[in-house]
């Protein structure tokens, strides 16, 4: 399942719903991605933040969320997995992205957990604007997540573009 | 006539002044890269937004495509910089 939404989630309630009555899950895996109060500058330096906004591009955001969210499927024997994924206007310690994955086996749910979140944070269409005490700027990307994605690209992939 | 729609995101969309436009780009535009060159010369800040796009990711249609692919009337085009989003 994928959600994206403006509204917080309660990551309890999400993987006790997700699990259901599903007893042939051995294991649930669950990421919850956070706003920081410091934001990484130019080379090592950092800055306070007083929140972001992330912008997303509704309609590619979904489809490609569930595609991610298929390929994870597909590799992996998972009995559930869930994608949440906020927009709008956040703040520290806010939660902005939630990834759960179940399974029989905690291989499969540990690996799947962290394909889905190297590969959602590469491939869907979100941009996050930081507020730092020396202005507002739009976060660039980091080469380290293209890193992080391509080591599951290894295997052929029908998501893969 | 050509009609297309063009979607820009995050400082494309600073950077052009809008989030969306109805686009009439004349009939030799049939590729992405082709698109974009016209773009450039339709103001000042669409030519500075798009003057660098090693910065810039593209869409058609809601799928992620590159320079040479083509574009039609009635696609749905995205420009947008690399995502940053998780």
């Amino acid at each position: 399942m994928i959600r994206v939404q403006r509204d917080d989630f309660d990551p309890a309630a999400e993987t006790n719903a997700l699990i259901g009555d599903d007893h042939s899950i051995g294991g649930v895996v669950t990421f919850t991605g956070l706003v920081r109060d410091l934001a990484d500058v130019g080379g090592d330096g950092q800055e306070r933040i007083n929140g972001m906004t992330l912008e997303h591009y509704p309609g590619m955001t979904e489809k490609m969320l569930a595609r991610i969210e298929a390929e994870a499927l597909d590799r992996w024997p998972l009995n559930a997995s869930l994608i949440i994924h906020r927009y709008g206007d956040l703040e520290p310690g806010d939660r902005i992205v939630f990834v759960a994955t179940a399974s029989a086996h905690r291989q499969a749910a540990f690996e799947a957990n962290m394909f889905l979140v190297d590969w959602l944070k590469t491939k869907a269409p979100f941009w996050k604007r930081e507020d730092a005490e020396t202005g507002a700027h739009w976060v660039e990307a980091r080469s380290s997540d293209d890193e992080a994605a391509a080591r599951w690209t290894e295997t052929p992939s029908k998501a893969a573009e | 006539m050509s009609e297309m729609k063009v979607l820009y995101f995050a400082w494309l969309r600073k950077k052009t002044g809008t989030g969306q436009e109805t686009i009439h780009p004349p009939a030799e535009v049939a590729t992405l890269g082709g698109l974009i060159d016209w773009l450039k010369t339709q103001s000042p800040g669409h030519a500075d937004a798009l003057a660098d796009l090693s910065m810039v990711s593209f869409a058609v249609n809601q799928e992620y495509a590159e320079v040479e692919d083509p574009v039609k009337s009635g696609d749905e085009i995205a420009l947008f910089p690399p995502v940053t989003g998780g």
